[in-house]
């Protein structure tokens, strides 16, 4: 299914197109003409997918590229500042600070969850078709379908002073580490990053689980007979089978955490101080409440930049070479 | 498969069982704490010893669940179907007839797949005022229909580029002209994949918060998952009530999932590029 997706990437579709000669055909003069006519009519089907994003995507993305270049606090005249909140961006501690937060929170979002799926995938192989493995399918997608802010909500209980964390340590006598885990300041953000886990781990597994039932199981009988033990195996054998798996549990992940905003605005507001504040919270917080609009949408642009620069390389990695 | 060790094949699914409980865990953490009488202060999982059902009667009424219900659904029913329609009209554009000059309308979706909400929301926001529709469900619903034509376009794209034009050729023989043709012979062959978009789409809808909240102050006109903050925000502090309301805010979806399992893992399995 996933590979469904991986054959139609987005750089080869100059490749793929046979059929475009035909309608070029030189023998047949009137099919041509008429062909021409239709395929530039066609732009009617194209056309109102591309006015509802360019009002509602692209003209909003411009306007925030604009709003970025000025000092403007939503209501009075905005003051030209060229790249000034930009400065801002980069020298503000607080914002470095905010921005760091969004990557520590890739650590929880997709590197534990993408490694994790992989241990539970190379052991596991594949989930039969029968009603245990459906109930596991069931179980594991639950996280993704309901909304991050009842996930929030969940966990904001699970982690509280009277909560089912706190619960378990002291149930194992463990009494001296229980405490309020979203509340305290070096333990707020891992805490919200496992929230982040937790949404994303079930999602990983099945996907790598999903890929490892396509390998061929040839490749494995050869390692063993050439003696590889299972780490050798998982190296040579599984790893690179499960490259696009993998780039797009990475890329999915990443943009989750990059852009997180419903799970810390439900379960931190951002507090303790701004221990647990992201980049996506810090925009809403700068334009809505603190009205300055021009260093939010400079965050803003930054952001979706980060989000790219992170996400592509991924894409090319592991989309490459089919 | 034979070559897999037994205690490796053990591993894994003592593995898996634990994955599941792990996932279960704050559902059933958030229903222990649900049935305790109110006013009390619960543990984290106790078994209910005396269940107060009637907490879910409660947070119902507290949570205005009836208005929430039908805000959603009027919301999903003004995302979906014309989301589905113009990303499968374009789809059928770009990836089909070809028309000349689509690989730049597709390069311009393109940009907007990996676009974080964050950044337009602010511009979104002046943008609905000037037109008078903050406060109002237009200003989820329109912006959405947009946000998600970059993944529903790659999407239904990617399904008409596999048809073979053929089949066009040979309706066309026929002499039907192509709104006939689209909606006689391509609708019914994308099917799967009309399906698996509608249910994405949906769920992205259903959940959507950032514009929820931002966009409109009325709960009781947003969606569910905007609704369920606002919940948090008013009964934060109620731990018994706010675990009632949360499951029940819940339950719609989990209905709808457990009814369409299958097509769902399917769907969110495909569409987890755009995630």
């Amino acid at each position: 299914m996933t590979s469904a997706l991986g054959s139609a990437p987005a750089g080869s579709d100059t490749a793929s197109r046979p059929g475009r000669g035909d309608t070029r055909s030189p023998a047949r003069p009137h099919r041509k003409r008429w062909g021409r006519t239709v395929r530039w009519t066609g732009w009617i089907w194209v056309l109102p997918a591309l006015i509802m994003y360019g009002v509602f995507v692209l003209r909003p993305l411009v306007l925030t590229v604009q709003y970025s270049l000025y000092h403007w606090n939503g209501i009075g005249a905005a003051r030209w500042a060229g790249l000034d909140n930009y400065l801002t961006v980069f020298t503000d501690r607080d914002l470095l600070k905010i921005i760091s937060n969004a990557f520590i929170l890739i650590i929880f979002f997709s590197f534990i969850p993408v490694l994790l799926g992989l241990l539970v995938a190379s052991l596991v192989r594949r989930i039969t078709t029968g009603p245990a493995g459906t109930m596991v399918r069931t179980v594991l997608f639950l996280p993704q379908v309901i909304p991050l802010v009842a996930a929030g909500i969940a966990w904001s209980w699970v982690f509280s002073t009277n909560g089912l964390v706190n619960q378990a340590l002291r149930a194992v006598g463990l009494d001296g580490i229980t405490r309020a885990w979203l509340g305290e300041f070096d333990t707020a953000l891992p805490a919200v990053g496992v929230i982040g886990t937790w949404v994303m781990l079930g999602l990983c597994t099945i996907l790598l689980i999903t890929g490892m039932s396509k390998i061929d199981p040839s490749l494995y009988e050869a390692a063993r007979i050439d003696g590889a033990g299972p780490v050798r195996e998982f190296f040579a054998v599984t790893l690179p089978s499960l490259r696009q798996e993998i780039g797009i549990c990475l890329t999915v992940t990443i943009i989750a955490a990059l852009a997180s905003f419903d799970i810390v605005y439900i379960s931190t507001s951002g507090g303790p101080g701004i221990q647990t504040t992201v980049p996506g919270l810090e925009i809403y917080r700068l334009a809505f409440s603190q009205r300055q609009v021009g260093l939010a949408s400079a965050l803003a642009v930054v952001l979706m930049a980060l989000v790219l620069v992170c996400v592509l390389p991924i894409q090319r990695l592991t989309r490459g070479e089919k | 498969m034979n070559l897999t060790t037994r205690s490796e094949r053990l591993t894994g699914r003592i593995f898996l069982i634990a994955l599941v409980v792990v996932t279960l865990l704050p559902f059933l953490s958030m229903l222990s704490a649900a049935l305790q009488p109110r006013g009390t202060v619960p543990t984290g999982l106790a078994w209910p010893t005396d269940p107060q059902w009637g907490n879910f009667a409660d947070a119902f009424t507290a949570a205005n669940m009836g208005a929430l219900l039908k805000s959603s659904a009027l919301i999903v029913a003004g995302v979906v179907p014309v989301g589905v329609l113009i990303a499968t009209m374009a789809g059928f554009g770009l990836g089909h007839l070809r028309v000349p000059g689509g690989h730049l309308a597709f390069g311009l979706l393109l940009l907007g797949l990996t676009l974080p909400f964050e950044t337009v929301v602010t511009p979104l926001y002046y943008q609905m005022r000037d037109l008078g529709l903050l406060n109002t469900r237009w200003a989820i619903v329109l912006p959405l229909i947009g946000l998600y034509m970059p993944f529903a376009v790659f999407w239904m794209r990617a399904h008409f580029i596999n048809v073979p034009r053929e089949l066009s050729e040979a309706a066309r023989v026929d002499g039907s002209n192509t709104w006939q043709l689209f909606w006689r012979v391509h609708v019914p062959l994308a099917r799967p994949a009309i399906a698996s978009l509608t249910i994405l789409l949906f769920l992205w809808t259903w959940n959507q918060f950032l514009l929820a909240i931002v966009l409109v102050d009325d709960a009781t006109k947003r969606t569910m998952a905007g609704a369920l903050g606002a919940f948090q925000g008013q009964w934060g502090t109620d731990l018994v009530l706010l675990c009632a309301g949360s499951l029940l805010i819940l339950t719609p979806t989990l209905i709808v999932f457990l009814i369409f399992q299958r097509q769902f893992i399917k769907a969110l399995l495909q569409g987890s590029v755009k995630g």
